[in-house]
């Protein structure tokens, strides 16, 4: 059993991504997830709008169940249209329209905790104003509170996700991680079984460019990706009633920018893999912090900011908020810009990188010096060719 | 020394090879000429002019030399690490020389055989076929048609539907010669094709080698089995990446220097030194000058005088060479 352990000792100590992982994974994880594992928003952006717009500010002053109010735009001459127009554009969480009979308060459901956290603070709000409108004593905020009760009882409405289902904000999100899976995970095992069956080499000598090898090892994992994706949005509306409200071909446009990230990782894994064990593991540690920090689960608010800045150089934070603003809330490209620039750039930073590194894969093989030395040199490094121990060469 | 009748020469006379392109000359040392000469069959050929390549710090190949002219069938022998591997993979391409000249036929032009058998194991032999046919540009008729006959012969008609990871190690190396000679190539480069093949696949193997070279190509490959070795038109041995001796197999055999006595027993002193076991004996090498006939020993106990065979000259050539780096020998 000794010799067992020390030979799985001496394994592991050469297999030094492999030790990696063991060791940095775990206290990357418990710091990430430490930081980044929340689900409190603490702060709700809010468009003020209508005629008593710049009194909504005061009104909302101060911290209610833990929350603050943060008015982010103030438009007295806009109404009810332009605050929906801030929702749907992600500029705002929640939208006060002043100027009707009572306000309006409208909540973005698609941030399923903002919204949560803003019905929160605006039950607080009530409760704080309600004392001193009947006469009593004003404690902190409750004087602003109960101004704001002066506006009217505000009717409050949620917008893209009335019930605020969980299913309707994770279905969008999981599709990118669909995306994510087939276009690293699968495709770094592709890649790098050539290297593994030796079959590299034979590819490296055929008559094939590069871009053929490249485009041929590509292209099927583009269309499994493509299948996997209809199947998760078509079971997601057929089953789980996710609403499909936005264009369909600026979902696709984003879909077909992220699959190209996706897949150029993949590639990248595999070129610097010698195996599957390793791409795996590499893939692994692509995968984790997308799916942690994307704001797929946590929202990205709730996130601090020391680790908050690793979620927005992810592309599933780009893809996410791409498929949930197009599918819940019918965001146009014009407000989604910034998320298809970004992801184009990173696609054409990782489709590079990925194709000089599959070139160098297929390139024949470097001699390692140059050296010109006269003939007779060769294995100088080598035990000397037996001559003093008989040998039998067959 | 050895004879060198052959030397590394460049693209056949005639221009182009069938294929399009230009032959590729991979030439890193610019000292190399532009043209090398052509063999003594005169027929001209592929091969490595000069060429040295370094593994890290090792150098691995050190001013080698090979033709393998139209036709021809070539082995490079040696034992391990000798570089044979490396060798074929330069002839190939899929090995950058670090010196010298490699000229080949374009890439379209040559089949390779690595020692892995470049095959994948999770498809078909029929779809590992159809997948190289298609990549050489085959039509479909002529794949069906040469793939056909090639399975037949090799005795794998029946196996084209199996995985190639289901097929032993001889039916794989089989099928990757295939493989790799299915779309007639003009360099056929085949690494270590017959270890671990049993007697009866080797002589199917050797049926495509013959085909090949009969058909036209130049066929180069490596082995470990000297007796193997003896069947092809010229031999390469390296030994630790040098060149021990290049020629035909007679031509190897005849130019050890000395005489060779076979005896029962290992000979002690200086003798044992220059022994080796072959069967139920042991050879013994005396070099120039050396000997029962110059020295002590004579008579029936230092054993008769024998015409080595390939696998002793090649023992021999790399004994010469280190007398000769050690001054004894010149």
């Amino acid at each position: 059993m000794w010799a067992m352990i020390v030979k799985e000792f001496r394994q592991l100590r050469r297999d030094r991504r492999t030790l990696a992982m063991m060791i940095v994974m775990p206290v990357l994880l418990l710091v990430v997830l430490g930081y980044a594992a929340s689900f409190d928003v603490k702060t709700i952006s809010v468009a003020a709008a209508g005629p008593q717009a710049g009194a909504v500010r005061a009104v909302l002053h101060g911290t209610f169940d833990g929350v603050t109010f943060d008015v982010v735009s103030a438009a007295p001459a806009q109404g009810r249209t332009w605050a929906q127009d801030e929702l749907r554009d992600g500029r705002a969480d929640m939208a006060v329209v002043t100027g009707g009979a009572r306000p309006a308060v409208l909540i973005d459901g698609s941030q399923l905790f903002a919204a949560r956290a803003a019905l929160t603070a605006l039950a607080g709000l009530e409760r704080l104003a309600r004392p001193v409108a009947a006469g009593g004593a004003a404690g902190a905020g409750g004087a602003a509170a109960a101004a704001g009760l002066a506006l009217g009882t505000p009717q409050v409405s949620i917008l893209y996700n009335p019930d605020l289902k969980t299913s309707d904000i994770m279905i969008p999100g999981l599709a990118g991680v669909v995306l994510v899976f087939v276009g690293v995970i699968i495709t770094s095992l592709g890649v790098v079984r050539e290297r593994q069956t030796g079959t590299l080499e034979q590819l490296a000598v055929m008559p094939l460019r590069t871009r053929d090898v490249y485009l041929g090892k590509i292209v099927p994992y583009f269309v499994v990706a493509t299948v996997d994706l209809a199947i998760v949005l078509a079971v997601g509306i057929a089953i789980f009633g996710v609403p499909f409200r936005g264009s369909p071909a600026v979902f696709a446009l984003g879909a077909l920018e992220f699959l190209f990230v996706t897949l150029g990782l993949g590639v990248l894994i595999s070129s610097v893999s010698q195996n599957q064990g390793q791409a795996i593991q590499l893939a692994i540690m692509v995968l984790l912090p997308q799916v942690l920090l994307s704001g797929l689960i946590f929202p990205l608010s709730s996130i601090v900011v020391g680790v908050r800045w690793i979620a927005y150089l992810l592309p599933l934070t780009y893809f996410n908020q791409i498929s949930r603003c197009v599918m819940l809330r019918a965001e146009p490209l014009s407000a989604l810009w910034p998320y298809f620039a970004y992801l184009a750039l990173l696609g054409a930073v990782i489709v590079t990188l990925a194709t000089l590194r599959f070139r160098a894969f297929l390139a024949p093989a470097p001699s390692g010096r140059n050296r010109h030395r006269p003939p007779g040199q060769a294995g100088a490094q080598r035990p000397a060719l037996a001559g003093t121990a008989p040998r039998d060469p067959a | 020394m050895t004879s060198r009748p052959r030397r590394a020469s460049g693209p056949q006379p005639g221009g182009p090879q069938p294929g399009g392109r230009e032959p590729d000359s991979t030439a890193p040392d610019s000292t190399a000429p532009d043209s090398a000469a052509p063999d003594s069959t005169g027929r001209g050929g592929w091969g490595l002019q000069e060429v040295s390549v370094w593994h890290d710090d090792s150098l691995a190949l050190d001013h080698v030399s090979l033709v393998a002219a139209a036709g021809q069938v070539t082995a490079v022998v040696g034992g391990d690490g000798a570089g044979k591997t490396t060798l074929l993979r330069c002839l190939a391409g899929a090995q950058a020389p670090g010196s010298g000249r490699v000229s080949r036929p374009e890439v379209r032009r040559i089949g390779y055989l690595p020692a892995s058998s470049g095959l994948y194991p999770d498809l078909t032999v029929a779809e590992n076929l159809a997948f190289r046919a298609a990549a050489y540009g085959l039509t479909a008729a002529q794949a069906r048609e040469q793939v056909a006959e090639y399975l037949d012969r090799a005795g794998l008609t029946a196996a084209r539907d199996r995985l190639v990871g289901q097929l032993s190690g001889g039916m794989r190396q089989k099928l990757g010669m295939i493989a790799a000679l299915v779309h007639r190539p003009d360099l056929l480069v085949l690494d270590e094709p017959s270890t671990g093949v049993d007697p009866v696949s080797r002589s199917d193997l050797w049926w495509l080698i013959a085909r090949a070279a009969t058909g036209g190509s130049a066929v180069v490959f490596s082995t470990s089995y000297l007796d193997e070795a003896e069947r092809a038109g010229l031999v390469v041995a390296l030994d630790a990446g040098r060149e021990l001796a290049t020629g035909t197999p007679d031509e190897i055999v005849a130019a050890i220097p000395g005489t060779l006595r076979a005896v029962r027993e290992r000979p002690s002193g200086q003798d044992g030194l220059r022994a080796w076991r072959r069967g139920g004996h042991w050879r013994v090498w005396d070099p120039p000058g050396s000997g029962p006939a110059a020295g002590p020993i004579a008579g029936p106990a230092a054993g008769p005088v024998i015409r080595p065979d390939l696998q002793d000259a090649v023992t021999v050539a790399a004994l010469a060479r280190e007398l000769r780096l050690a001054g004894s020998l010149r």
